[in-house]
């Protein structure tokens, strides 16, 4: 079970967040005007690295607040 | 008879405090807005995450970088509109929670992963975690120890069940 | 038998126990072993699967034959069972049965976090946790055995104190760490507590397992770690056997040796080394050789070696040590062969490995690792501490073991799993067959698999697989380690979490009320929600019958608390709203509600609901009942993550209103005298808009014209302290209209025929608002969350499924949900195509015939097709239909 450094409330347990996937991947400005190719990289596509992975977690049973930090896939290490 | 009713009414061996009034407000820490909701208030919006300052008989509890609970007692009916500012949210949620009063660390520590060893928490801190499989607001009142759990009005009886019930094996297993 | 002094055991308080019915006596201190041993009881039950006698062979966690029943608990090993006075067990053969209901143990869970966690309590445990206490760190040793006094041991007559001064110090005794997680978490099973613990820093003093050696015949009762024999001596006063054999690879059976000695045992020893040292005390026999084979009708009477026959009652073997390096292992620290054993190489946490652990054996150079691992610790802490002076130690110089890994023989009857009963005939089987992986000889031959996690075995499986392929141990590495290492109960992970407390029950502050008059209850999420209220000699489905007529004709209510709510506040609360919900907001005037549906990014309904704005910086959102959390967080993670420029801010209400639903011809009515300063006309007070109010009986209240049946309907919403108050309030103005409470199911019935959808009944997270046939929802104008993936060419498909409604040809027909559609005209041979499925499905009061909805594969052109439900026993036919079954034209609304 990792133990899971929230910015605001400190490190807690990992039950008290949601994983929320690759970090960094916006919301495209102007959804419309992309192809059906590169709103489905949007949608359905994220990476799937061995070792650091920039990734978002939310402190659901805490205060709420969504953070990024990074990972490594084979540790489970934290590195930010 | 009252037509109030609160989530624990009549739950044996269980120390509700009902009807404290609880605003939460959410605004820009360091804006306008938070600084006359302070001065308004008589106590600064604490800026430290998990910490509580006391303003009268009120206390300020910080849930996260642009949110606190304001606790008044009983009938501080006019708390919500004393906060209330154009650019902040000010919503009252006295009945959405009630507090459980408990005065026993090692009754927590049956459910709750939080460190709350006193190097660790002691009293003016407070932190939103899960006790058993409920989430709640943890704030410790005293060193005592007295804790006060601000639970959902739905998941309150769960919790005094589950308190009841860890408070029949904490005297065995200490 | 017990030796007429020694150990420490308390003489002082015997114990009566029994086994297998028999009755016999033991003393404080004893293990069930020991005391089974004490009364001459050394063999067990026979063999899992060869059915050959076995008796106890080791001292400790490692035990692989004494399993036994103690009352509800199965699979123990007697040999770390702890004697209590009347305690009752009952000898294994391998497997026991788990007694269904153990509720008279209470089990339970705590969590605590330490600075440091020391595992094991031997010299080098009790060192580390001495050393690390010293300086005010928060340290907690946990280990199997804690004695009060000194721990005395092998060549220091001092010992080690107890470190009771230390005031953070927290001793465990008698508890096993068996579960080694990220984050230095461990948890540790202490006697009907589950320890979640939590630490900075891990010390490991877990000590070493002795092996056994493998040769024909090792399984015989009699034979014994040689260790163990020397612990049962030493610590429990008793002699497993008389005349002794020691056959040993290494110097450390040679302790053995004396206490059989001293005990007035007859000593032979037999040494695999060319030139056995010198240890043995004068008169025993020292023989250079190896055993090759033993005898004995059941218990041992006589061993072989190459050229000779020794009558003897007890072989005690030392094939040489192997550390425990099992939560080392699962800590993900990787391992290195010594040429003796695998020993501890990189950690991958924050921990250290020491003593005998680390495969360091000699007494001295484990406790200056312990106590530099104690120093190491306590400065990582921040609670430094100075070097403590060493316990003085006798050196001593050893002689190179020499490992035997198979001595030649029978490979039938040379077992190397004494638990599973796995021989090297069958380690030659797997090997022949072509497997080199120990992975896979282990999952062949299930060596290492039995409850004492191959302890004894995984090491002589190693060498054997390895002698059989030419390569050393360390060539092939070991076998994956996994929690848990020690046999844990379910019972103890369940704790307390079960009956009432396995889930939480979530209720609303009108739940007394339900309970009080009948209701059967459903479960939604968490939440009890009163399903139906049958009165009596009612059954379901006359009761929903009763109560969808009321609110078709009359007047019923309903507890729709557990909606779920949310304040959005902010000046760009309208804009926010816009991008999430398929339709618009922004231009809701205060005053107003709108019904609103919201999708995923890709595209499929996600949730649903009334918002309701409040002022012009304020919308009050309703959610389905399941889905209240996950919205808030929806919202939550694009106004954090995407849109932090917005100014919109969010705050769960869900709990701070009551909800209750007036739904009926003769609500306004009703309306009118529970809210008497309300005009409740059609013109001042529209659908979809709202009033704040009071109630007649002085609460507050703020009344919305909402409806999810079709009928004239109000929702009624006040503080959740007064929701029971508001609920009496209206039950009692509704008397005279015979107002009619209802469930869950009613409403889906009064939905279902109006053809509204229900997000996770009728939906399944693919489907579109399109799908649903709600393209009107759908904004053109702005975007929203998923709007994009709505022109997917998948999504846009024509042929998607849609929902339509289902007429059951015979009336009187119920579909049951979930039930799979085909064509009329498909074969109902597999595979059959499938047309779609029935997503919901009623018995209608108002239609006077069961209808369904389904999700149809190009429903919408459907209409008027039949479809077949095959049920196996029988076949039900439907006419497909547009989804809305009862006043189409929207005339109920108003009243």
């Amino acid at each position: 079970m990792l133990l899971i450094s929230c910015p605001w409330c400190g490190e807690r347990e990992e039950t008290e967040f949601h994983y929320g996937g690759q970090a960094f991947v916006a919301y495209p400005a102007d959804p419309e005007s992309l192809s059906d190719e590169e709103w489905a990289q949007y949608v359905f596509f994220r990476d799937n690295p061995k070792g650091a992975f920039a990734e978002r977690w939310v402190h659901s049973a805490g205060c709420r607040r969504w953070f990024n930090t990074v990972r490594d896939t084979v540790t489970n290490e934290f590195q930010s | 008879m009252s037509l109030r009713r609160s989530p624990l009414a009549g739950y044996p061996g269980i120390t509700e405090i009902p009807f404290l009034t609880m605003v939460n407000v959410r605004v820009r820490p360091t804006g306008d807005a938070a600084a006359r909701i302070s001065e308004r208030l008589g106590g600064p919006l604490p800026v430290v995450p998990n910490s509580v300052v006391d303003a009268g008989s009120r206390h300020i509890l910080m849930l996260g970088p642009d949110e606190w609970l304001v606790v008044g007692p009983d009938g501080d009916t006019g708390l919500p509109d004393l906060l209330r500012e154009p650019s902040a949210s000010v919503v009252d949620v006295s009945a959405n929670r009630t507090t459980i009063e408990v005065r026993s660390r090692d009754l927590l520590e049956h459910g709750c992963t939080l460190d709350l060893h006193p190097r660790a928490f002691h009293a003016g801190r407070c932190a939103q975690t899960m006790i058993a499989r409920t989430q709640v607001i943890l704030w410790q009142t005293s060193d005592e120890p007295v804790y006060r759990l601000l639970v959902r009005g739905s998941f309150a009886t769960y919790l005094a069940d589950w308190l009841s019930d860890a408070t029949g094996s904490t005297s065995s297993t200490g | 038998m017990r030796l007429p002094e020694g150990g420490e055991i308390d003489r002082t308080k015997p114990l009566t126990f029994t086994l297998d019915g028999v009755e016999y006596s033991g003393f404080e201190g004893d293990t069930l072993a020991s005391a089974m041993i004490a009364n001459g009881v050394l063999q067990v039950a026979p063999s899992l699967y060869r059915h050959r006698p076995r008796g106890i062979f080791s001292a400790g966690i490692e035990e692989p034959n004494a399993l036994v029943q103690v009352g509800p608990e199965p699979s123990l090993q007697a040999t770390t069972v702890r004697l209590t006075d009347g305690l009752v067990a009952r000898t294994l053969s391998g497997v026991g049965r788990l007694t269904p209901d153990s509720g008279q143990r209470r089990y339970d869970k705590r969590y605590t976090h330490t600075d440091v966690l020391v595992i094991g309590a031997g010299p080098a445990g009790r060192m580390a946790a001495t050393t690390a206490a010293a300086g005010g760190a928060r340290v907690m040793l946990v280990g199997l055995s804690y004695p009060s006094g000194n721990v005395r041991f092998r060549g220091s007559p001092q010992g080690i104190p107890p470190a009771d001064g230390a005031a953070e110090l927290r001793v465990l005794s008698g508890a096993r760490a068996f579960g080694y997680y990220d984050s230095n978490y461990v948890l540790v099973a202490h006697q009907q507590t589950l320890w979640h613990v939590r630490a900075r820093r891990v010390i490991l003093a877990t000590g070493a397992h002795e092996q056994p050696i493998v040769f024909e015949n090792n399984d015989r009762p009699g034979i014994m770690l040689a260790g163990a024999v020397r612990k049962y001596i030493t610590n429990y006063a008793v002699l497993p056997g008389r005349k002794a054999v020691v056959f040993t690879t290494n110097d450390s059976a040679y302790a053995t040796v004396a206490a059989l000695v001293q005990s007035g045992a007859e000593v032979t020893v037999v040494d695999s080394r060319p030139n056995p040292p010198d240890l043995a005390p004068q008169g025993v026999e020292v023989i250079s050789g190896l055993i090759t084979n033993t005898d004995g009708p059941e218990r041992l009477t006589a061993v072989s070696t190459q050229d000779r026959r020794i009558e003897c009652d007890l072989l005690a073997v030392s094939g040489g040590w192997q550390p425990a390096v099992h939560l080392f292992s699962q800590s993900r620290g990787t391992l290195r062969w010594n040429g003796q054993a695998f020993v501890p190489d990189t950690p991958a946490q924050a921990n250290h490995v020491v003593g005998a652990a680390n495969g360091t054996f000699d007494t001295r150079a484990a406790l200056i690792e312990a106590t530099e691992a104690g120093v190491e610790a306590a400065a990582a802490v921040g609670y430094p501490v100075p070097p403590p002076p060493l316990p003085a130690v006798r050196e001593r110089e050893i002689t190179p073991a020499s490992p035997v890994w198979l001595v030649p023989g029978d490979p039938r009857n040379q077992f190397v799993d004494l638990q599973r009963d796995a021989t090297v005939a069958d380690i030659r089987r797997a090997v022949g067959a072509g497997m080199r992986s120990p992975e896979h000889v282990k999952r062949y031959t299930t060596i290492g698999t039995g409850t004492d996690q191959g302890r004894t075995s995984n090491v002589p499986a190693l060498g054997v697989i390895a002698a059989e392929l030419g390569v050393t141990p360390g060539d092939l590495g070991t076998t994956t380690f996994r929690a848990p290492s020690v046999p844990v109960s379910f019972a103890l992970m369940a704790g307390r979490d079960r009956g009432k407390l396995h889930d939480p029950i979530r209720t609303t502050p009108i739940h007394s009320w339900h309970v009080a008059h009948g209701a059967e209850f459903e479960n939604v999420g968490h939440w009890k929600r009163p399903w139906f209220y049958p009165k009596p000699g009612e059954d379901m489905e006359t009761a929903v019958l009763r109560e969808c007529r009321a609110a078709r004709t009359g007047v019923a209510m309903q507890d729709a608390s557990t909606l779920g709510k949310i304040e959005v506040v902010g000046a760009d609360a309208g804009e926010f709203l816009n991008r999430m919900y398929t339709n618009g907001f922004k231009k809701l005037p205060v005053g107003s509600a709108r019904y609103g549906m919201m999708c995923k990014a890709d595209g499929m309904v996600f949730d649903d609901g009334v918002t309701m704005r409040l002022a012009d910086d304020r919308y009050y959102v309703t959610t389905t009942t399941g889905g209240a959390a996950n919205v808030l967080d929806w919202f939550e993670e694009w106004s954090q993550t995407e849109w932090p420029e917005l100014d919109v801010r969010f705050t769960s209400v869900t709990e701070q209103w009551s909800t209750i639903a007036v739904v009926g011809p003769q609500s306004r009515a009703v309306i009118g005298l529970v809210a008497p300063d309300l005009d409740v006309s059609n013109e001042a007070f529209p659908f979809m808009t709202f009033r704040e109010t009071t109630l007649v009986n002085g609460i507050p209240a703020r009344i919305a014209r909402i409806s999810f049946s079709g009928e004239l309907a109000y929702e009624v919403n006040v503080s959740g302290w007064y929701g029971l108050a508001a609920w009496n309030a209206i039950h009692d103005e509704g008397k005279p209209y015979d107002i009619t409470p209802y469930g869950t199911e009613t409403m889906h019935v009064l939905r279902a025929e109006k053809g509204f959808p229900i997000v996770g009944q009728d939906t399944d997270g693919t489907v579109t608002p399109h799908d649903l046939g709600m393209s009107w929802i759908v904004s053109r104008q702005k975007d929203f969350v998923g709007k994009r993936s709505l022109r997917r060419p998948d999504t846009a498909r024509p042929d998607r499924k849609h929902l339509v409604g289902l007429l059951p040809v015979d009336p009187a027909e119920l579909l049951p949900e979930g039930a799979q559609m085909v064509a009329s005209d498909a074969p109902l041979t597999p595979p059959v195509p499938m047309e779609g499925h029935v997503t919901s499905s009623y018995r209608s009061a108002v239609l006077e015939r069961t209808f369904a909805l389904a999700l149809i594969k190009n429903g919408r052109h459907r209409i008027g097709e039949t479809l077949l439900a095959p049920l196996g026993d029988r076949v039900i036919a439907a006419t497909v239909t547009e989804p809305v079954f009862y006043d189409k034209e929207g005339a109920r609304r108003d009243g």
